[in-house]
């Protein structure tokens, strides 16, 4: 026993054991009957910006394309899953129905992640990133015109509308879960293949690397979450809006998965936290045009977050002063790498800045067909 | 079983009108190290292309013992047996050394462990890791890169990368080993070096190899047989001595 | 008879549309970035006029005049702040930073302009030509002929100027420019200017059209834009005037059927199918990543 405590990685565990030593103790009080109606809302909140900033690392982060049309899943599950739940709730709390509906909207979502997927075989970069923003913009165009029988049209989906504290406990559930199978994913063979994808796509090929499976996987996945998501949004809410889904709130989840550090699944359980604590709290105290500050931060944030991280003139700079670094300083961790044991490489320390040296890796590669169609000499 | 490991016939390729390679026959016999030399441009890389599915071929096929792979996709044609490296080093940047060589291995299928096994932590997933890292450190240990295996491939020295890119390569399992200017950018100390590595890899590992190269001494030193590309047309083919004193190949490289 | 006026009307919102592809399209093509605050440019563009004649009450032209200098201003420092830093770095990070600057832009006009609706009546031209039966808005034949003529400039621009044949260079290769002695900052900046300019022409156009201006008044049309640049193929100066117009076309005659409703999900449908099956567009270049 004393062995196998020894063994146990800790480190690997630690943001699942912070996750739920955060939700044991809220839902504790919640359970007591001592929190407000307001924290519990935060609460419920927190897990659905974390599920949702973690998702969209995997494609953003770990494969290294640009979604913007992470809103538009979250879109999908919360309008499947709200519609699920009030055909079948009888207006008290059920546990039974919860589920169902996460499960339905979240697997209806994967499937469009799926097919979003597709097109990601054969673009990349910022074709792929417009054609994710069309999607989102064509699902919420769509649930917008629908009739008011069906998923409420302009009015937006009346939904039943979780009262008791175990919405914000569930939903935190449902974090772990998306952490363990985000975590176990990226620490898997099938992990590798999906960052070696975005290291060097050709040399993924030459390796052997299914390409096209582990893309369409992070696309499913990451896409399954944000409907899980969307179907927990709806649970929290009384009616689902499409107009909420906008290319905005797309960019604010990008915010979160660049401000924690794109690959690092922490950074973005860390910023999402932070970013809708803001959110929510700004919205206090900024109202009417005010409000907007908000997106002038986000804005900045982003702009500066980017360009330190990246900007080439800014290598020195960076590799002295960084968090990391900083933290190393305090802690006094060891730093000497061949101490370290093999499987706590750099899994989700490196990728904030991704090396992409291909001058045309913004370009459409049309490796399979080489010779111009139009040009004829087919093969 | 085929009597030579890799034969392509009458392979060739036309870009828009343009023929890059013509009609290109080589045959490679096991535990061979074939040179495949010729003045820039002339073709050599795009034979690689060819090999691996990065192009489709125009015109002709080839075989590897005996198995035609024309119109394979690269990933197939890897699994199928023929690994390389590039002329312009790729390896997985933000990946450490060792999960470079791990990735070489995923498809081997003594360490097949499916997706959900990994998601949901079974057993499986933890003998697959375990026995793809015991092998991609021996891996690493055959080409003295042990001690860096949790570097980042990008922070490795130059030779250090081409060495991980030929390990990488090794540990998908392939029965041909293509080569893309191994020596490029090394001095004569590390080219020296890379030969006993390359005849090392043959006979440790039973390959085949087939390279592309322009330092000659690197050619003549450890190539079996040569073919010389000039312009797409193969120029000349057989042993090492009898093409580098072909006249036609003294030509082609001196001028006139 | 419906469907010619809807064809007219669709030259109209084509125009613009092509006017902003034009400046997406040599941004694209020269320093391979997808500048997502393109569109928002053209918001600023527009706020610019209101200030000047509405605010300032100057005559129409000198307006005109500001918010294109303004918008040109607006193009030089945004890409002298934010793209230049990212240079030579990972075209993810590029865009993200593209993403964020159209966010800025749209939060700063909200912050100086506040979120409701400013009107610009002075630029919208009254009357139609009649031809026959047909009508044509004197405003679509002035946004088409601008266009034409910019489109043509442009073409004459790149093909026959030192700076055009080093922008022509530079978006073949950009590395090879550099060694040729072309200075690839400079390049890049004089694109930036030309697009951000044409940013203020379609603002101008988007006002003679509706009045209204609003911080997210370029958001939609640039990304609709962008659609139109991909359909002619990016890097095409004719091909994004084709592109526009076909997009204004398509968008005018949905409008006039019952699943006007749709019109955004369709556009977008197509650049997502166009993108699927020949995302070099109706006169783009294909290209291929070396091995």
């Amino acid at each position: 026993m004393k062995d196998f405590l020894k063994n146990v990685k800790w480190k690997h565990y630690i943001n699942y054991i912070a996750v739920a030593a955060f939700a044991l103790i809220f839902g504790i009080i919640g359970l007591a009957g001592g929190l407000k109606g307001s924290t519990e809302y935060m609460l419920e909140k927190f897990a659905i910006a974390i599920i949702l900033a973690v998702s969209l690392n995997v494609v953003v982060g770990f494969l290294g394309e640009l979604s913007l049309g992470h809103a538009g899943f979250m879109c999908v599950g919360a309008y499947i899953g709200g519609k699920v739940a009030s055909l079948l709730d009888k207006g008290a709390d059920n546990i039974g129905v919860l589920l169902l509906a996460v499960m339905i909207g979240g697997s209806v979502a994967a499937v469009f992640g799926f097919i979003i997927g597709l097109p990601a075989l054969r673009l990349r970069g910022d074709y792929l990133a417009i054609v994710t923003l069309a999607f989102g913009e064509i699902v919420r165009t769509i649930f917008m015109n629908t009739s008011s029988e069906s998923f409420g049209g302009t009015l937006g989906l009346r939904t039943p509308r979780y009262d008791s504290s175990y919405l914000f406990i569930f939903g935190f559930i449902l974090v772990l879960i998306c952490l363990a199978v985000t975590q176990n994913m990226m620490r898997s063979k099938h992990g590798r293949a999906i960052t070696a994808i975005r290291d060097n796509e050709i040399a993924a090929r030459a390796t052997g690397v299914n390409v096209t499976k582990y893309k369409l996987i992070a696309f499913t996945v990451s896409a399954f979450f944000a409907g899980v998501a969307g179907v927990l949004y709806s649970h929290s809410n009384y009616t689902v809006q499409s107009s909420v889904f906008d290319y905005n709130y797309s960019i604010e989840i990008l915010v979160m998965v660049v401000l924690g550090g794109m690959g690092s699944i922490n950074g973005s359980i860390i910023a999402a936290t932070l970013i809708t604590f803001l959110n929510l709290q700004l919205s206090t105290v900024l109202t009417g045009d005010l409000a907007v500050l908000k997106n002038l931060i986000y804005a900045v944030i982003l702009v500066l977050i980017v360009i330190y991280n990246n900007a080439p003139a800014l290598k020195h700079f960076r590799e002295r002063y960084n968090l990391r670094a900083l933290l190393d300083k305090i802690i006094k961790r060891k730093k000497d790498p061949s101490d370290q044991k093999d499987d706590e490489g750099a899994w989700d320390r490196v990728p904030t800045k991704i090396e992409m040296n291909e001058l045309l890796s913004t370009d459409i590669i049309v490796t399979e067909s080489v010779q111009d169609p139009d040009k004829g000499g087919k093969s | 079983m085929s009597e030579y490991v890799l034969e392509t016939v009458g392979l060739g390729i036309s870009f828009g009108g343009l023929k890059a390679v013509q009609d290109c026959n080589i045959k490679i016999k096991e535990n061979e190290i074939y040179g495949l030399i010729g003045p820039n441009g002339a073709g050599k890389t795009t034979v690689f292309n060819m090999l691996t599915g990065v192009y489709q071929p125009t015109y002709g096929t080839f075989y590897l013992c005996g198995e035609e792979l024309k119109g394979h996709s690269q990933e197939v044609i890897n699994r199928c047996g023929i690994a390389r490296t590039f002329q312009n080093i790729r390896l997985f940047n933000n990946m450490t050394v060792i999960r470079n060589v791990m990735v070489g291995l995923h498809n081997d299928p003594k360490y097949s462990c499916n997706f959900f096994e990994s998601i949901l932590r079974l057993p499986k997933h933890f003998k697959a890791e375990r026995e793809m890292r015991a092998r991609a450190k021996e891996l690493l240990d055959i080409f003295g890169l042990l001690e860096d295996r949790n570097q980042l491939a990008y922070n490795l020295p130059y030779g250090k990368q081409r060495k991980l890119e030929i390990a990488r390569a090794l540990a998908t399992g392939p029965k041909l080993l293509l080569l893309d200017e191994p020596a490029a950018g090394m001095n004569p100390h590390e080219t020296e070096e890379l030969m006993q590595t390359i005849k090392f890899v043959r006979d440790k590992f039973d390959m085949t190899i087939l390279l592309i190269e322009h330092d000659m001494s690197l050619v003549s030193g450890i190539c079996d047989r040569l073919t010389v590309l000039n312009f797409g047309q193969t120029l000349a083919e057989g042993g090492v001595e009898e093409v580098l004193n072909d006249p036609a190949v003294v030509k082609a490289y001196l001028g006139d | 008879m419906e469907f010619i006026s809807a064809i007219i009307s669709g030259l109209s919102m084509g125009g613009t549309y092509a006017m902003i592809a034009l400046g997406y399209t040599m941004v694209y093509g020269i320093a391979k970035m997808l500048n997502f605050a393109h569109g928002d440019v053209i918001m600023v563009g527009a706020y610019m006029l209101f200030v000047a004649i509405v605010s300032a009450k100057l005559p129409v032209w000198v307006g005109i005049m500001i918010a294109i200098l303004v918008c040109t201003i607006f193009g030089i420092v945004i890409e002298r702040l934010a793209y230049k830093p990212l240079r030579g770095a990972s075209p993810l990070a590029v865009l993200i930073t593209a993403i964020g600057v159209s966010f800025l832009l749209q939060a700063l006009a909200q912050i100086v302009f506040g979120s409701e609706q400013k009107n610009v009546s002075a630029l919208m031209i009254n009357g139609s030509l009649k031809l026959g039966e047909v009508s044509i808005d004197y405003s679509t034949l002035v946004t088409l002929a601008v266009a034409a003529v910019i489109m043509v400039a442009l073409t004459l621009f790149v093909k026959l100027t030192k700076v055009g044949r080093a922008m022509l260079a530079v978006s073949e290769d950009r590395d090879a420019a550099r060694l040729m002695g072309v200075d690839v900052n400079f390049v890049i900046m004089i694109t930036f200017i030309i697009g951000s300019a044409l940013a203020g022409v379609a603002g101008v156009f988007k006002l003679m059209k509706s009045p209204a201006v609003t911080p997210t008044l370029g958001a939609m049309p640039g990304i609709k834009a962008f659609t139109a640049a991909v359909i002619g193929g990016i890097g095409s100066i004719p091909g994004a005037m084709v592109g526009g117009v076909l997009l204004g076309i398509v968008e005018a005659i949905c409008l006039k059927t019952p699943i006007a409703a749709y019109t955004d999900a369709i556009e977008f449908a197509i650049l997502i199918i166009i993108l699927l099956v020949k995302p070099s567009g109706l006169l783009g270049k294909k290209r291929r990543e070396k091995v």
